[in-house]
């Protein structure tokens, strides 16, 4: 343990840092939509959206290389970022609207949208000249972080935290009961592709530090663990955004300890604190009956 | 004025494309009215609620409520689903169930969706109506079916409305549990219209004065003629009807 907070407070190694920053910054966004993504029930078209990111990043990176940004430029990088934001949102938006109007089977549409989103990505990614880190943005890797990203992910938290939690009271009506909200006047349809968006803009937050494939159990997992122990929304959001704040830096410590990949380890850390909660949660079920 | 109908409907009919649900339908209901919608499975009970609610268009005729269109007329109209489709555990408290019957009225603040002290007034005065301030801060979740469908009238109480629509309200409600629930509609129906659907119209006879027995065609019937004649034609076969005396509230379902 010492020897991973040394290394935090090096100052000839800021990419731990930037590291932990970003998974702090993140981990507040990250419970506060987690907890209606996880009441909504919507966990799979968050996945759909979160793969989808691919296809932004591979023509963000292919953009980056055809253009010849030089490694130092400050842009070098942000390209990708601002590919996967875009993607992230077209993605959130293509989807909720087949959800809420297609009349073909819903989960097969998105299914395909899921694996045409991350085809586009690899398609990009296999033709962009010299050679592009797939496995960075798959599974995560924190080398790749630089302050460019720090600031984006803190602009992009601000906002998602203040639509979301601006919006409580509307967002929790049509997590818990949709028509009810639209027969008060609520614009359920809208507020659902804005909750998609933001959790598009929760993926694009992590995707540098767990990766596409594994960020939506730290957008879920958290979130399904404060539902075991919590009575009321904003309640389950506070115990969302503490708990994955704990998970990120264990997460990231242990991973420097042990030498082991960053996000697997983060998300193995969410997946035991959820099973500890659902066994915490079943056991006072039993000593209440 | 005052002796306008607070639902008027006129030769009402929708399909489900091809299928037909309601044929030429007509009825009104007058103010301070407890009207009774019955009428077997599939018969078009909810989906005559959910025009009434303007949730769907019928393919023809007209509907007015309360001398609006359906859609127009929402925030003036307070409605109990059957069930809510909800995740098990959400976490929620029974008070903010029923301020959601509070949203969408005017200004910025309701727009954002933040409640004001009158809010929180007019949902405390609802849940006393229905007589659950004691669970007020208890979770949804761990409520009894009849709580939960007492909730669920608040949420429609809330938004101080003159006409209530009810779907299904003792459906999943032990014999209890559906006892407070009639007392209560006997006191709502002093303040507003109530139309309420029920799958058993023994439970709410001593309640309604008329009964809108819905079967793809429309006839609406006194509460005093509702003879075992008039449910075999509802429902198409030969039905037990059981009366449902004084003292035992919530007996075996009549119909």
């Amino acid at each position: 343990m010492g020897e991973f907070l040394e290394a935090l407070l090096d100052p000839q190694f800021p990419l731990l840092r930037y590291a932990l920053t970003a998974g702090l910054l993140a981990s507040v966004a990250f419970g506060i939509v987690g907890c209606y993504v996880v009441t909504r029930r919507i966990s799979y078209i968050a996945a759909a959206v979160s793969h989808c990111v691919l296809g932004g990043i591979g023509a963000g990176l292919y953009l980056q290389t055809v253009a010849g940004l030089a490694r130092d430029d400050p842009l070098y990088g942000a390209i990708p970022l601002y590919g996967a934001i875009a993607a992230a949102l077209v993605a959130a938006v293509a989807i909720g609207l087949i959800s809420l109007y297609a009349r073909q089977r819903e989960d097969t549409v998105i299914s395909a949208i899921w694996t045409i989103g991350m085809a586009v990505g690899l398609l990009f990614l296999y033709k962009t000249p010299g050679y592009a880190e797939p496995m960075v943005y798959l599974f995560g890797d924190i080398l790749y972080l630089t302050p460019h990203d720090l600031w984006l992910i803190a602009a992009l938290d601000v906002l998602i935290v203040v639509l979301a939690l601006g919006l409580y009271n509307k967002f929790l009506a049509i997590c818990f009961d949709e028509e009810f909200a639209r027969l008060r006047g609520v614009r359920a349809e809208w507020l659902y592709i804005l909750l998609l968006c933001l959790t598009a803009l929760c993926v694009v937050l992590m995707v540098r530090v767990v990766g596409i494939v594994m960020v939506i159990a730290l957008l879920t997992l958290p979130a399904a663990m404060a539902g075991q122990l919590t009575r009321q929304l904003w309640q389950m959001m506070l115990v969302a955004v503490v708990a994955c704040m704990v998970f990120v830096t264990a997460g990231l410590a242990l991973s420097f300890i042990l030498d082991l990949p960053t996000g697997p380890v983060i998300v193995s850390l969410a997946a035991v604190g959820y099973l500890l909660a659902a066994l915490v949660n079943r056991l006072r079920g039993v000593r209440a009956a | 004025m005052a002796d306008e109908p607070v639902i008027d409907v006129r030769d009402v009919s929708f399909a489900y494309g091809a299928a037909p649900v309601l044929e030429d339908v007509s009825f009104q209901v007058r103010p301070h009215e407890l009207i009774c919608i019955v009428g077997p499975n599939g018969g078009g009970k909810t989906t005559l609620v959910r025009l009434l609610l303007g949730l769907l268009r019928p393919g023809r005729g007209r509907i007015c409520v309360l001398g609006q269109p359906p859609e127009r007329a929402r925030l003036r109209v307070g409605y109990m689903p059957q069930r809510v489709d909800h995740d098990p555990q959400f976490p929620v408290t029974a008070i903010d169930i029923v301020l959601m019957g509070r949203l969408g009225r005017g200004g910025l603040r309701k727009a954002l969706g933040w409640y004001d002290r009158a809010d929180r007034r007019a949902a405390w005065e609802a849940l006393d109506m229905v007589d659950m301030t004691a669970a007020a801060r208890q979770t949804y979740s761990t409520l009894s079916g009849g709580q939960r469908q007492r909730v669920l009238i608040a949420r429609a109480l809330c938004g101080g409305p003159e006409l209530l629509l009810l779907d299904e309200p003792t459906a999943n409600v032990d014999a209890l549990g559906e006892s407070r629930l009639l007392d209560i509609l006997k006191r709502l129906s002093r303040r507003m219209s109530v139309l309420t659907v029920s799958h058993d119209l023994g439970l709410v006879s001593d309640l309604v004065e008329r009964v809108i027995c819905v079967n793809r065609r429309v006839v609406v019937h006194p509460t005093s003629r509702m003879t075992g004649q008039v449910f075999e034609d509802l429902y198409g076969a030969k039905q037990r009807v059981v009366e449902h005396g004084e003292q035992t509230p919530g007996g075996p379902g009549g119909g």
